[in-house]
């Protein structure tokens, strides 16, 4: 190696000069270096030779000719080749302008670069100038190599690359920079702290490009660090959906390890689980630590259940499994049964799939048959699956069987037994015995099913029902004496070592039920001592002493003559076993006090054996693992944590509101951004949340947290915002009395006197705050609580102010009302009856209009023909009229949509509704405020300075009228917010649920 | 997370390996060889052996093993998944999955077993990115590559990777404008002697080959959408979408695909049954009736296989077999009641019953050309005798 040594050094001299430049050119100082050491390689001559010829193609000008050359080279590496002495000649190829050429080199010398350190750092100054690039594509590619080169001395480098890429603008790049995380901590785990710094930054990253591969590199050098997460939980929960596929699976097993610690067991006998308690729940920590309050799951647990649901549809099974144990493990009981379909469905992947599948299974079914129950036929075996399928199918039928479904699962486990799969064969007789014993009821019929097998042809099914009979009669021995004495009659014929030995311990143990036959049957033993397998011999002298202490007159001789073959059997085990009975049951001087109790020691009752599942004790490790496949802990496993008997605090993970804020402030920057934009922003949004209304329990849980937050800020008590929360539900229709214009000395008074709540809302053309009055003995209760109550809207065409407010984020609904109201009474409406409902979406006619849905139906017995609006509108809104309707059957109905310009008003829109016969009745919408409003997410700072921003003439205030006795909080809120048909967004991120 | 990949063949070679971290020595492979020669058949071998030091993971797909080298705690699922994830690209490349195509291309393997990996955790797996990344060789290609001098390697860099719609790459060109959907249906089931069925259930698939220029997004639906129990989807499908309103809405990717496989239980069946017993009535049971077909000295003992291509099936004049077999002195008699596998075709019809309503594309102007094709096949379909 010396020659070695000395070639390397020469590279190394030459690599100085040659780096950066174009190594093509310099192939000619090239074979009188490797002239050098060419002694050296000679000692791998055949290689060597091939290799020659290889090395001239590198050095050639010709692309086409190195690209052929690396193909090669490329090929000896796949078949475990060495060609690590091409080094040199390849390694100046790094720099090739061939796409493919290059990468082919990457693969050699991520290859062999651990071998030629030396050499490698060659290629290093490449990657760095590629690391600077404007493509992001050449950029990550380039880090990808350069963390992959396992060469220690360029850690450092490696350190500052990925730094800088950690914060690229590119999230490829930033991807990429997570991967390399994890090579450089298996390089250099003294990097670790640095490397903790990168990835808590990176774990801020929103991408979901870069999702996966950071939690990856968590789990990798950090998984202890849960305190990295909590800001980030929320974050990953509703990122997880659009994470490419691998990633969710890494999420998916480290969320669940976070939530065990961090989370109380929703596992409780007397919990409520009820979805709509989630919001009950905002209340305080105070309550929670309570136990003998029922059980609420924290709003982030259920997100997390919530958003991987959906995933359990994937078409990758990993990621299927992934949230099937995250089931498993985190969510209440009775939500379990959703992951059935989904495991059962993986069952007719491929072969190794279904291995998988089906252990995890089997461990599920023990704890929980009632799952896998109605699936029981999913779980029959096909004579094509392979053996450790058969079994595991066979295990979880037996889990599965029941007083119910026992006789089923008998019928087929009898085709079973007729299995040319000898071993599947033994293993269904095993699983009929562990049926018999876990359902009393069949055991007798799966007694005497086993009786009959005894007959079987097949030895090992023979052996194996033999086996299986000894531990059923074993729990009631005395009413089977003719199943033993049948047996008894079977043992010249059986010959496995396993079933004889049974069938002896079998006499032995019970011989007072079959006195004739036990001495018998030792006396056959007696004459085939020599010649049985050790196991049959241990219990032929078991026999033979249980014998000598019942029957000592007809076996004395017997059993001295076996004990005396057993002492000098050529088996240790056997000579000890015999030594240790002879004096144990032969009474002489020398033995002490133990021989009289020798009866009683090897005739004491034995408990039957329980015969239970080998999946009984997997559940110790967390479903979905290798750990668990293997029923081992394996390298890296980490031990899903016990429930917290108390929740951790919980407002670890509140996410700053600037942060969670997100979107980039682009409004600074494009002042005159259109409000066509602007709404089409929060359709999307919708549209990713899926439009439904029922979204809005996810997004009031994600602002949970802050809300508790603010709270404390406030110096007042926490109770008053827990029932705020019923308050959504229960509207009162109250008088709302519109104040357009109020005297500012008024408004002072109620500022200053009352202290007053205030509710602002600034609507399209101007803003609205709705001033509530109160007298001042329960100001201080409601303050706080209603500090929650505020409300935005942007002002679009404020131009003075439009550019801040630009953004803000719009929001979609939170909350849209199914109910709808009574437009035109059929008896008014000559048999045309109408109900209107605000849709609270983003009306198409308009942006300043707001969006109605109108419910027509005709309950008259003629049809309606031509319904229609009449153009004269008696008010000056501007109404989009919805398209006549020709015709309408009795008793059909129709829904249509329209749209109505209230001018911010809260006055009524009248309208004519007519058909072809009549002009009907002119009937009102009056919208609510909350109607009014547009969705708006701000931060609490933008809140107050919008605040201050709003005039008397954005004013909208209501007077409630309360009575002494009812004031409470609860109901100043709950009137509140029926005045205004708002809900409450329990947050200082405030959305507002309308247009 | 996968350190290393060796695919061993039939024979117990290894042809070909891969590391991605550091080296492992292909002595690991000696504990694959153990089980290997334990197991009587090659299914048999167990997918997780664990070693002293290392975990092997195998996927064994047309009689090639697919080893992975695992060193920590991973989900084995994932690795078994990303295996057969290779597998299903190596076929889409070459066609087949054998040891000579695989060997044949080598580079080419090679090529993407880089760019699917990046340190052991998987990169781009989809389809679509890594044809952008590395084209599939066609003999035109190979041709035209050894003239030139031009490459396999794409010339572009993979925008797919950073699109929001990473399974579609941009700028695709058709002059003809098609999109073909193959709704396959298979049939698991087993019958027992006297012709009841103790289990049957249907597994479909729908098959897409979508070859259409831009951005479209297409909307599919179904005339009877409750029939499915379970579905899976690609992950283009908008699963909010199908949650509210069963309606697939998608933004197809570039040519071959499964865009959705479902599973019909069998109570839903149970509706279907005239169609499906008289159906067998027809063919399959009566062709293995006990008193046709006559085993009498039952299956050759070195084939272990009697197989029987009945061809297209006329309901008047039913198939029957029968023979009498000898068997090799010495050889032990075979199991009395063998199960018998059967396989068939039905082309047009979907034993469901599961209908596609409508196709419609959003997104682009031109009118693309639709074709639907339904098809059942026996799935597992097992007589026992």
């Amino acid at each position: 190696m010396l020659g070695m040594s000395a070639n390397s050094v020469s590279y190394n001299e030459q690599g100085s000069v040659e780096s950066g430049v174009d190594a093509a050119q310099e192939n000619s100082s090239i074979p009188a270096s490797i002239s050098g050491g060419g002694a050296a390689f000679s000692l791998f001559s055949a290689d060597c030779k091939k290799n020659e010829d290889l090395k001239e193609m590198l050095e050639s000008n010709k692309e086409s000719l190195k690209l052929e050359a690396m193909k090669r080279i490329v090929g000896l590496i796949a078949k475990g080749k060495n060609a690590y002495e091409l080094f040199p000649a390849v390694v100046k190829n790094v720099a090739s302008k061939n796409i493919e050429l290059k990468k082919l080199v990457y693969v050699y010398l991520v290859r062999y670069a651990e071998e030629q350190q030396d050499l490698a750092l060659l290629s290093i100054s490449t990657f760095q100038r590629a690391l600077k690039d404007p493509n992001q594509l050449i950029r990550a590619s380039a880090l990808r190599v350069l963390s992959s080169i396992r060469v220690p001395i360029i850690v450092p480098i490696m350190m500052l690359a990925i730094k800088e890429a950690a914060t690229d603008l590119s999230p490829y790049v930033r991807k990429t920079a997570a991967h390399a995380i994890q090579k450089l901590y298996s390089l250099d785990p003294d990097q670790k702290e640095h490397l903790i710094e990168v990835i808590e930054k990176l774990l801020k990253d929103k991408s979901t490009l870069v999702a996966g591969s950071v939690v990856m590199a968590f789990e990798e050098v950090c998984p202890d660090r849960i305190d990295l997460i909590h800001k980030n939980y929320r974050k990953l929960c509703n990122l997880l959906v659009d994470v490419e596929e691998w990633g969710q699976v890494v999420i998916i097993h480290m969320l669940t390890r976070y939530a065990r610690t961090q989370f109380v067991s929703p596992w409780r006998e007397d919990a409520v689980f009820d979805e709509n308690s989630e919001k009950t729940f905002y209340d305080s920590e105070g309550r929670r630590v309570d136990q003998s309050k029922p059980y609420i799951m924290d709003p982030d647990h259920r997100l997390l259940l919530r958003n991987t649901k959906p995933l359990l549809q994937s078409r990758n099974t990993a990621v299927v499994m992934a949230v099937s144990q995250l089931y498993w493990h985190l969510a209440p009981k009775h939500e379990l049964s959703i992951i059935t379909k989904s495991l059962v469905r993986l069952l007719r992947s491929h072969r190794e799939v279904q291995y998988i599948v089906l252990q995890n299974i089997a461990t599920m079914s023990i704890q929980r048959k009632g799952m896998f129950e109605p699936f029981m036929k999913s779980f029959y075996v096909r004579s094509t699956d392979a053996t450790h399928i058969k079994t595991l199918k066979l295990e979880i039928l037996t889990n599965l069987a029941n007083e119910a479904n026992i006789s089923t699962i008998l019928r087929e486990l009898q085709t079973y037994v007729k299995s040319q799969d000898k071993a599947f064969a033994a293993a269904t007789i095993q699983a009929i015995g562990r049926c018999a014993t876990n359902i009393s009821e069949v055991t007798d019929t799966c007694l005497n099913g086993l009786v009959l097998l005894l007959s079987n042809r097949d030895e090992t099914v023979v052996a194996e029902s033999v086996v299986v009979i000894k531990k059923l009669l074993q729990t009631q021995p005395s009413q089977h004496s003719d199943i033993i004495k049948h047996m008894a009659k079977l043992f010249d014929s059986i010959t496995v070592p396993m079933a004889r030995a049974s069938i002896l311990w079998l006499m032995g143990e019970y011989c007072e039920h079959v006195p004739k036959n036990a001495p018998d049957v030792l006396r056959k033993m007696a004459k085939t001592f020599i010649s049985e397998e050790d196991i049959v011999k241990l219990q032929t002298v078991n026999l033979a002493a249980k014998l000598y202490l019942s029957n000592s007159k007809q076996t004395k001789l017997l059993t001295q003559y076996i004990l005396n073959l057993g002492k000098y059997d050529q088996n240790y085990d056997i000579r000890d076993r015999t030594r240790f009975i002879r004096q144990l049951i032969v009474p002489n001087e020398k033995s002490g006090a133990l021989s009289r109790y020798a009866r009683r020691i090897l005739m004491a009752p034995k408990p039957a054996p329980v015969l239970q599942s080998a999946f009984k004790d997997r559940d110790r490790f967390q479903l979905g693992t290798l750990s668990h496949t293997l029923n081992s802990q394996s390298n890296g496993y980490l031990e899903l944590s016990d429930w917290p008997a108390v929740a951790p605090d919980q407002s670890v993970r509140i996410v700053e509101v600037v942060k969670e804020a997100g979107a980039p402030l682009l409004g600074k920057s494009k002042p005159g951004k259109s409000a066509e934009k602007f709404y089409s922003d929060s359709e999307e949004e919708e549209e990713e949340e899926g439009s439904s209304s029922e979204d809005s329990s996810s997004s009031s849980s994600e602002e949970s947290e802050s809300e508790s937050e603010s709270e404390e800020n406030s110096d007042d008590s926490n109770k008053s915002s827990s029932s705020e929360s019923d308050s959504e539900k229960k509207k009162k229709t109250l008088k709302n009395k519109k104040l357009q214009q109020q005297k500012p000395d008024s408004k002072d008074r109620y500022w200053s006197h009352s202290k007053a709540l205030l509710l602002f809302i600034m609507t399209k053309f101007f803003s609205i705050h709705i001033v509530l009055a109160f007298s001042n003995q329960f100001v201080a209760n409601c303050r706080c609580s209603l500090l929650c109550l505020c409300v935005f809207l942007a002002c679009q065409f404020d131009a003075v102010s439009w550019h801040v407010r630009v953004s803000l984020q719009a929001s979609f609904p939170v909350f849209v009302p199914e109910t709808s109201h009574e437009l035109l009474h059929r008896m008014t409406g000559k048999g045309l009856s109408a109900q209107y409902r605000f849709t609270r979406q983003p009306c198409i006619y308009g942006n300043s209009m707001v969006s109605l849905q109108l419910t027509l139906s005709n309950s008259s017995d003629q049809a309606l023909e031509n319904i229609h609006i009449s153009e004269k509108s008696s008010t000056g809104q501007n109404i989009h009229r919805f398209n006549a309707i020709e015709r309408l059957e009795p008793q059909a109905s129709v829904t249509v949509s329209m749209g109505v310009d209230f001018n911010d008003s809260t006055q009524a829109a009248n309208f004519q509704l007519c058909t072809k016969e009549d002009e009907l009745s002119v009937v009102s919408i009056q919208p609510a405020v909350g109607e009014l409003l547009l969705p708006i997410t701000m931060t609490e700072a933008d809140f107050t300075k919008e605040q201050g921003k709003l005039l008397g003439m954005n004013e909208s205030s209501a007077t409630i009228t309360m009575t002494p006795e009812n004031i409470s909080s609860q109901s100043v809120n709950r009137k509140v917010v029926s005045v205004a048909n708002l809900g409450v967004i329990p947050s200082r991120i405030l959305l507002s649920v309308s247009l | 997370m996968i350190h290393s990949l060796f695919l061993i063949n039939a024979s117990g070679d290894i042809f070909l390996e891969k590391h991605w971290k550091s080296v492992v020595s292909r002595s690991v492979c000696d504990y694959f060889f153990e089980a290997l020669e334990r197991a009587t058949e090659p299914e048999n071998v167990p997918p997780v052996i664990p070693t002293p030091h290392h975990y092997l993971i195998n996927v064994l797909r047309h009689r090639i093993y697919f080893v992975a080298v695992i060193q920590s705690e991973v989900p084995p699922l994932f690795v078994i998944e990303f295996l057969h994830r290779v597998v299903d690209t190596f076929q889409d490349y070459f066609g087949v999955c054998t040891e000579a195509a695989i060997k044949d291309n080598v580079v080419v393997v090679y090529e993407l077993l880089e760019e699917m990996l990046d340190n052991g955790f998987p990169l781009a797996t989809e389809s679509n990115i890594l044809k952008e990344l590395i084209k599939p060789p066609t003999i035109l290609r190979t041709v035209v590559n050894t003239i030139t001098g031009s490459t396999n390697v794409g010339e572009q860099l993979p925008t797919g990777q950073l699109s929001v719609v990473p399974w579609r790459r941009t700028g695709v060109k058709y002059t003809n404008n098609e999109a073909y959907f193959d709704v396959v249906e298979e049939i698991d089931a087993i019958i027992d002697k006297s012709g009841s069925t103790i289990t049957a259930e249907i597994q479909g698939v729908i098959d897409a080959c979508v070859k259409l220029t831009g951005m479209p997004d297409l909307t599919l639906s179904f005339m009877n959408p409750r029939l499915l129990d379970d579905v899976s989807f690609h992950p283009c499908v908008r699963f909010k979408r199908w949650e509210a309103e069963r309606i697939l809405s998608f933004i197809p990717p570039d040519g071959n695909f499964r865009l959705l496989s479902y599973h019909v239980s069998s109570q839903k069946i149970k509706k279907k049954k005239n169609v499906f017993e008289s159906f067998l009535c027809s063919s399959s049971l009566h062709l293995f009736d006990k008193n046709t077909l006559h085993i009498n000295d039952s299956i050759i003992q070195f084939l272990q296989l009697l197989s029987w291509d009945v061809g297209k099936i006329n309901p008047q004049k039913l198939p029957s077999l029968k023979g009498s077999m000898s068997l090799q002195t010495g050889a032990s008699k075979p199991d009395e009641n063998p199960t018998i596998n059967i396989q068939f075709k039905i082309q047009q019809l979907a034993i469901s019953g599961l209908k596609v309503n409508r196709l419609d594309m959003y997104g682009e102007k031109y009118k693309p050309f639709k074709g639907i094709k339904y098809m059942t096949k026996a799935g597992k379909f097992q007589v026992r005798t």
